[in-house]
C-alpha cells in the first residue's frame, strides 16, 4: 500500500492513541506520591518512537522485556506487570 | 469467510459465542488445556477437567456442528506446585487416545521459575515418548522475551522432537522471528489490550512472511473476543489482501500444522 492510503487507514486510530497517551503522562503527573519504575520504563520505551528504522514496536517491547537469561528461583506471584523492574540485587 | 479458531478457551463462553463463531465461518476449534483463573485444589481437579475437554465440550460443539479438538497439559501458572505437576503428568496419558486429542499444550512458562522450566522439559519428553506434537504458551508481557529464548532451548535441546510439530504461541514482534528461525510454528493472538492486534498481526505476516505461522483469538474468561480472527481477515481486506491470501493464514496454515495429527480431519 502507499504511505497515504495507509494514513488513509490508520491515522485517525493513531492520532487518538496518541493524544490518549499525552493524556496518561498527564493525569500520571497530576497525580500524588512517588510513582513506581514502571512510569521510568514507559518514558524509556517512548524514546523508541523518535526511531529512524520501521523496528519502533519490536524495539519498544524490547525497551519493557526482562533481558536476563537465567530462570529465577521463585515466582513472586501469577502476574506480569507490563515493565520490568531490575532488582537492584541482581546488580 | 472461513476460518479455523486454533486457540480458543470454549469453556469459558457462552453458546451465543459458539453461535457467532459458526455464522463467521468457523470451521473448526481448537482448545488447549489451560488455567481456569484459580489453582485447582489437586489432580481430581485436571481429570475432570480433562474429562470435559475430551467429552462434553466437544458434544457441545458438535450441536452447532464445530468440531472441536483439544490439547492436554498443566499449565505453567500451576507448574510451581511441581508435585501437583507431577500428578497431573502421570493421568495425562490415559487421555491421549480420546479422538479429539492433538498433542500436549498449552505448555510453557509463566514466569520463567526454575520449577516451570523443569515441568516444560517433563511435558516435552512426555510428548516425545507418546509421539505427540506440542503448543507452547510464551509468557505475557515483560516475561515473553526471556521466556521464549528458554522455552526455545528446551526444545532445540530435546532431538526427539520434529520442530515443524511444535507451535510457539502468543508471538510478537519481539519474539516472532527468532521462533521462525528455528523451523518452528508461530502463533499470534489477538487480543484487545495485549499481544498483537489485528493490525499489528498484519505487520508481523506482512514483514516475516505467511509461512508456519497462525492467528488466533485465544478467547477465554479475561477480555478476549472470540471473532477475531475473522474480524482480522476483514482488517487484511482493507489492507489490499486478496481472499485467497487472507484464507490461506487463516484456515490454510492452522489445517497445515494440525493435519500432521490424522485425528485433524478438516
Ligand atoms: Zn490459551
Amino acid at each position: 500500500m502507499t504511505r497515504n492510503e495507509l494514513l488513509d487507514l490508520y491515522f485517525m486510530d493513531a492520532r487518538a492513541k496518541l493524544i490518549d497517551l499525552a493524556a496518561f503522562l498527564d493525569r500520571v503527573d497530576r497525580g500524588t506520591g512517588e510513582a513506581d519504575f514502571r512510569l521510568a520504563a514507559f518514558r524509556e520505551a517512548l524514546k523508541n518512537l523518535g526511531g529512524l528504522q520501521p523496528t519502533r514496536a519490536r524495539d519498544v517491547l524490547l525497551s519493557l522485556s526482562d533481558p536476563t537469561a537465567e530462570p529465577i528461583e521463585k515466582s513472586p506471584g501469577k502476574g506480569a506487570v507490563g515493565a520490568w523492574r531490575k532488582v537492584e540485587s541482581e546488580c | 469467510m472461513r476460518y479455523i479458531e486454533p486457540h480458543g478457551h470454549m469453556v469459558s463462553r457462552t453458546t451465543d459465542d459458539y453461535q457467532a463463531m459458526v455464522t463467521a465461518g468457523c470451521a473448526a476449534v481448537c482448545e488447549p488445556a489451560f488455567w481456569a483463573g484459580f489453582d485447582r485444589s489437586g489432580v481430581q481437579g485436571f481429570y475432570d477437567y480433562f474429562c470435559q475437554l475430551t467429552d462434553y465440550e466437544p458434544k457441545r460443539a458438535a450441536k452447532f456442528g464445530l468440531p472441536h479438538y483439544c490439547w492436554l497439559c498443566i499449565n505453567p501458572k500451576e507448574s510451581e506446585d511441581m508435585k501437583l505437576a507431577d500428578e497431573v503428568l502421570s493421568i495425562i496419558p490415559e487421555f491421549l487416545a480420546r479422538p479429539n486429542v492433538l498433542g500436549i499444550g498449552e505448555i510453557g512458562l509463566n514466569k520463567n521459575t526454575r520449577n516451570e522450566l523443569k515441568i516444560l522439559e517433563r511435558h516435552v519428553d512426555l510428548a516425545a515418548k507418546h509421539g505427540q506434537m506440542i503448543l507452547v504458551h510464551t509468557p505475557h508481557l515483560e516475561d515473553k522475551l526471556k521466556g521464549t529464548r528458554l522455552i526455545l532451548d528446551v526444545i532445540k535441546g530435546d532431538q526427539r522432537i520434529a520442530p515443524e510439530r511444535v507451535i510457539i504461541d502468543h508471538v510478537e514482534e519481539h519474539t516472532a522471528k527468532m521462533v521462525l528461525d528455528t523451523g518452528m510454528w508461530a502463533g499470534m493472538t489477538l487480543y484487545p489490550e495485549s499481544k498483537c492486534t489485528p493490525a499489528r498481526a498484519i505487520d508481523i505476516l506482512e514483514n516475516y512472511g505467511s509461512e508456519r505461522i497462525w492467528m488466533n483469538s485465544a478467547c477465554d474468561w479475561g477480555i478476549s473476543v472470540p471473532l477475531a480472527v475473522p474480524r482480522t481477515i476483514l482488517e487484511m481486506r482493507k489492507r489490499g489482501w486478496s481472499a485467497e491470501r487472507a484464507d490461506a493464514v487463516a484456515f490454510g496454515n492452522p489445517r497445515q500444522f494440525m493435519s500432521q495429527n490424522p485425528r485433524f480431519q478438516i
